[in-house]
């Protein structure tokens, strides 16, 4: 009786420790961050306005917005997700369906792994031997640095992180939801796309927008690839400016005009992440609600 | 299939583009960031009174002699000069285009900006720590006027490979045998002693944190962040601030004529009133042109640059090129360039 | 059954049995589609890897193995050697694993634990939003805000109580210039925490109710029902989870590059700048003027996938041998 009650005490004791501890990382992982969204948000608040989506980089001293960039960056990461999204999730379903367990799925596992912390520089350098450079010499010198090219070394950035995601998310749903669908006579792919997919739904998407959040703040791979232009450039083939590269040139210089812009534009990167997040909760938790 | 889809989808957009900026010519430029502010004005200023656009992007000096030789783009910039051999190598030119100075930079309480003296052996001494205190006799002997504490000094240098870096250590290498043999010059060194910032502005943020510290900054940013300059002792003997004027008394009296494609640096110039580490960009382009019609709009452009834009160059704190040096850069463009 | 058996009038089994194959010909199209996305992130991979070998084989020819061995990088006299990057990016992820791993574990026990439902949305969407933030506002955060901090203050706190211990107490050792291992590995840690705790909190919700609810019935704690039946239930979705954030702190560039100081001398104190294998190539490739200094830049960018390799197989084994374990 006493001994258990000392358990009981023990047990108790160490939930409460526990229970604090982890309440403490949270408030340490959220102080990091209202630190750095503070110092974000005071630097590029003041720079925010409405001609920040009207007008194009200007040179130093003068007033001007980051229309060009923020267009370049859209465009360019629209074209990653649109490239990256599918190969990722196709190959991540191939791995949990198809190859749990064979040698050809472990590897290919372990090399998505490997990618995943390729340095973003070596990827980029990657698409600018493998495309920016034949592409200069097929066309002649037209086509040389192009936002394509920036999205598909984006696109490289978004397929490991979305096939690793999406493997999870397809192994953890419970093995009786696919034994149920199959035994009904459903094929294979049906049951893969429109029943594990769908459960594991919420799940993949996280992989997408985490892959999103990682690529819109990236700047190495789009500088020998993108490139960059102080003008308005909607050719996919052409030099495009982006927000990150942007950022990144205008921050380093002396002039208090550009170092603004460039707090504006990470402040907007970042406003922007946090919508997308938002708006995938909010869709989700409404779905969820109406089943 | 997304792939087929999205092709599809961005040619109709290039198509849509092409039938609206097809007559313009769009020149590419790649390299050097120490450049980057004056071109992006001058490049801005060029297209109000003509259709054809210059996009210069910096990607480092090195990235610009690299993508020059890939012909990735129609001219490079880069801070430090190509060798004869190299450029003919590759059949290209390369000439300055606007000049700039590098400030030795301080942080010790009471030193006003330009109030401390250096010469070129004590600045070497102090970045190789030979000297190790503000009061060290030599810095004393120069400066009999000021009172510099028994502090420690924290030396600053860029972590980061520079034009800036490679500038300030061949100054230092042409005016001590001791750092030219320990250290020599390049755009990253191994550092005897010191902190590593990132960039410009990684340098000015370190030495106004650091108490009793120096650096060195391209001028633009000792300016911008109000910080705490030296004079320094030129090869003529006098002292002298870093200011336009001396910047380009330093162009105007560096050797040009003898130094073949302009492959001079401009460090330690005799000129009486020179300011000693004064550095330029240099534009590479090739002398037969890869595609004429951008490399016509390029020489265009520069052409127009140097007559007319000195005053955008002065706002933005760099130097405009002495016309002496213009009308050699007019004759070697004439001599050297197929256009 | 092949897909080439001449087509029969229809008719009531014949319409099933045509169904059958054609759903057989789909199941096989599917699959090849699938083969060929996933070959896809291999091609890519070797693409990788071989454009940094083949870009890296003047610096593998000159120098041979002692471009591994040797802490040297001199690049005025164009002698290269990679030790002190490895050991620098090593150090720095570890320590960024250190701290982020039992932080993340803590944000997500709180998520989905304790914390009443209507605050975890938005923490959660806060704490995503911290991968959101492109990473060279952390490198200039770090410059501005933290550097500074960690000179002022902690610096000088971890070397007065952590450099005076015995054994341990060297690597504590150093003057308080506010970037360093630690900071980089502090920035890192704070960089990869969102990538652990999002997928952490979003596999502990996919743990079936029922599990849970049985184990509270029984009387368990909640710190039992995390430790015994959430954390081994999704244990390799976890340690998934941390393989994201170790990659992604393997391959950091821009935010340590800021911190690090891209120093060449190796030393043991994390007080001391260093260097790692990205920050390298960053601080030097874009002015990096000869062919060999590019070339030992692109090198270090195959050692990279090298030390990813090896450090990843040793996860791996780890994983194996602890799940074998729990086999028992």
């Amino acid at each position: 009786m006493n001994m258990s009650e000392r358990l009981y005490r023990t047990r108790k004791i160490k939930n409460m420790i526990a229970m604090t501890l982890s309440s403490v990382a949270a408030i340490i992982g959220l102080g990091w961050l209202v630190w750095i969204l503070a110092t974000t948000l005071i630097k590029g608040g003041s720079a925010l306005s409405l001609t920040l989506f009207t007008e194009m980089t200007p040179p130093p001293g003068a007033d001007g917005g980051l229309a060009n960039a923020l267009f370049g960056s859209v465009l360019i990461s629209l074209l990653a997700l649109a490239i990256g999204a599918p190969i990722g999730i196709l190959a991540g379903l191939w791995l949990a369906e198809f190859a749990r367990t064979s040698r050809l799925g472990t590897v290919i596992r372990f090399v998505n792994d490997i990618l995943l912390s390729a340095p973003s520089i070596v990827i980029g350098l990657f698409v600018y031997t493998a495309v920016v450079i034949p592409m200069n010499q097929f066309t002649n010198g037209s086509i040389s640095f192009s936002g394509f090219a920036g999205g598909l070394a984006l696109a490289m950035l978004v397929i490991p992180v979305v096939t690793r995601t999406t493997d999870e998310m397809l192994q953890l749903q419970p093995a009786s939801l696919r034994e149920a669908a199959l035994a009904l006579g459903i094929p294979h792919w049906k049951v893969t796309l429109q029943i594990l997919l769908r459960a594991a739904k919420a799940g993949v998407v996280t992989g997408v927008l985490l892959s999103m959040a990682r690529i819109t703040g990236e700047t190495a791979p789009l500088l020998f690839t993108a490139f960059g232009n102080q003008f308005w450039n909607a050719d996919l083939f052409k030099p495009m400016a982006s927000v990150p590269v942007t950022i990144f040139q205008f921050a380093m210089s002396p002039f208090e005009t550009w170092q603004a812009l460039a707090w504006a534009g990470a402040l907007l990167l970042t406003i922007f992440v946090l919508l997308l997040s938002l708006l995938s909760r909010f869709v989700f938790s409404r779905k969820r609600g109406a089943q | 299939m997304y792939i087929t889809r999205t092709f599809r989808l961005s040619a109709l957009l290039s198509a849509f583009c092409l039938s609206t900026v097809a007559q313009a010519t769009d020149v590419t430029g790649a390299g050097s960031s120490f450049v980057y502010p004056v071109l992006s004005k001058w490049s801005q200023a060029y297209s109000q009174n003509s259709d054809n656009r210059i996009n210069y992007q910096s990607i480092g000096s090195g990235g610009g002699i690299a993508q020059i030789k890939a012909a990735t783009v129609d001219f490079g910039a880069s801070d430090a000069p190509l060798s004869t051999e190299d450029l003919e190598k590759s059949g290209l030119g390369q000439f300055p285009s606007v000049i700039g100075g590098i400030v030795p930079v301080v942080n010790v309480e009471g030193v006003e900006p330009g109030q401390l003296k250096l010469d070129g052996e004590t600045l070497a001494k102090i970045f190789m720590g030979t000297i190790k205190t503000w009061n060290d006799p030599a810095i004393a002997k120069l400066n009999p006027d000021l009172s510099l504490p028994s502090a420690n000094i924290t030396v600053v240098h860029r972590s980061d490979g520079s034009g800036t870096s490679y500038n300030f250590t061949n100054y230092l290498a042409k005016v001590s045998p001791e750092w030219k043999e320990k250290v020599n010059f390049g755009t990253t060194v191994n550092w005897p002693i010191g902190v590593g910032g990132k960039g410009n502005e990684g340098v000015s943020a370190y030495v106004k944190q650091i108490k009793n510290s120096i650096g060195y900054v391209e001028y633009a940013y000792a300016l911008q962040n109000k910080m705490s300059h030296a004079q320094l002792k030129n090869a003529a003997g006098n002292f002298v601030e870093p200011n336009s004027k001396s910047f380009q008394a330093a162009a105007d009296t560096a050797d040009w004529s003898s130094a073949k494609d302009f492959n001079l640096l401009m460090t330690n110039a005799p000129g009486a009133d020179a300011w000693p580490i004064t550095a330029t960009t240099w534009v590479i382009m090739y002398k037969e042109p890869k595609n004429a019609e951008r490399s016509k709009v390029a020489f265009d452009f520069f052409k127009w640059s140097l007559e007319n834009g000195q005053k955008d160059a002065a706002a933005l704190d760099y130097v405009p090129l002495p016309d002496s040096l213009v009308s050699k850069i007019e004759t070697y463009w004439e001599s050297e360039f197929k256009n | 059954m092949s897909a080439t058996t001449p087509y029969n009038p229809a008719t009531a089994r014949d319409v099933r049995e045509q169904r059958a194959r054609r759903d057989t010909r789909h199941d096989r199209w599917f699959r090849l589609t699938l083969l060929t996305a996933a070959l896809l992130v291999l091609l890519v991979m070797l693409g990788a890897a071989f454009s940094t070998l083949w870009g890296g084989r003047l610096a593998f020819s000159t120098f041979g193995w002692s471009f591994l061995t040797s802490a040297e990088w001199d690049v005025v006299n164009g002698r290269f050697g990679a030790l002190v990057p490895i050991y620098g990016t090593l150090v720095t992820s570890l320590i960024a694993l250190v701290l982020a791993v039992p932080v993340s574990f803590g944000i997500a026990l709180f998520l989905s634990e304790i914390a009443p439902p209507w605050l975890r949305t938005p923490v959660a969407s806060a704490v995503e939003l911290l991968a959101g933030i492109p990473s060279i506002i952390y490198g200039m955060w770090g410059l501005f805000v933290f550097g500074p901090f960690m000179a002022q203050y902690l610096a000088p706190f971890i070397n007065d109580y952590l450099g005076s211990l015995p054994v341990i107490g060297g690597f504590f050792q150093g003057p308080a210039l506010g970037i360093g291992l630690l900071s980089a590995g502090i920035i890192l840690a704070i960089m990869i925490l969102p990538f652990i705790t999002s997928v952490m909190y979003e596999v502990f919700r996919t743990v079936p109710p029922a599990l849970k609810e049985s184990a509270y019935a029984l009387g368990s704690t909640t710190w039992e029902v995390c430790w015994d039946i959430v954390l081994p239930y999704t244990r390799s979705a976890v340690v998934g989870g941390i393989f994201l954030g170790l990659g992604r702190a393997l391959g950091e560039t821009m935010a340590v590059t800021f911190v690090l100081g891209n120093s060449h001398q190796l030393s043991m104190s994390l007080m001391m700048p260093s260097s790692s294998i990205a920050s390298v190539i960053a601080n030097e490739f874009n002015e990096a003027y000869t062919d060999l200094h590019r070339s030992s830049l692109i090198a270090l960018g195959f050692l990279l996938f090298v030390v990813t390799f090896i450090v990843l197989m040793l996860a791996r084994l780890m994983l194996a041998r602890m799940s074998r374990r729990a086999g028992n």
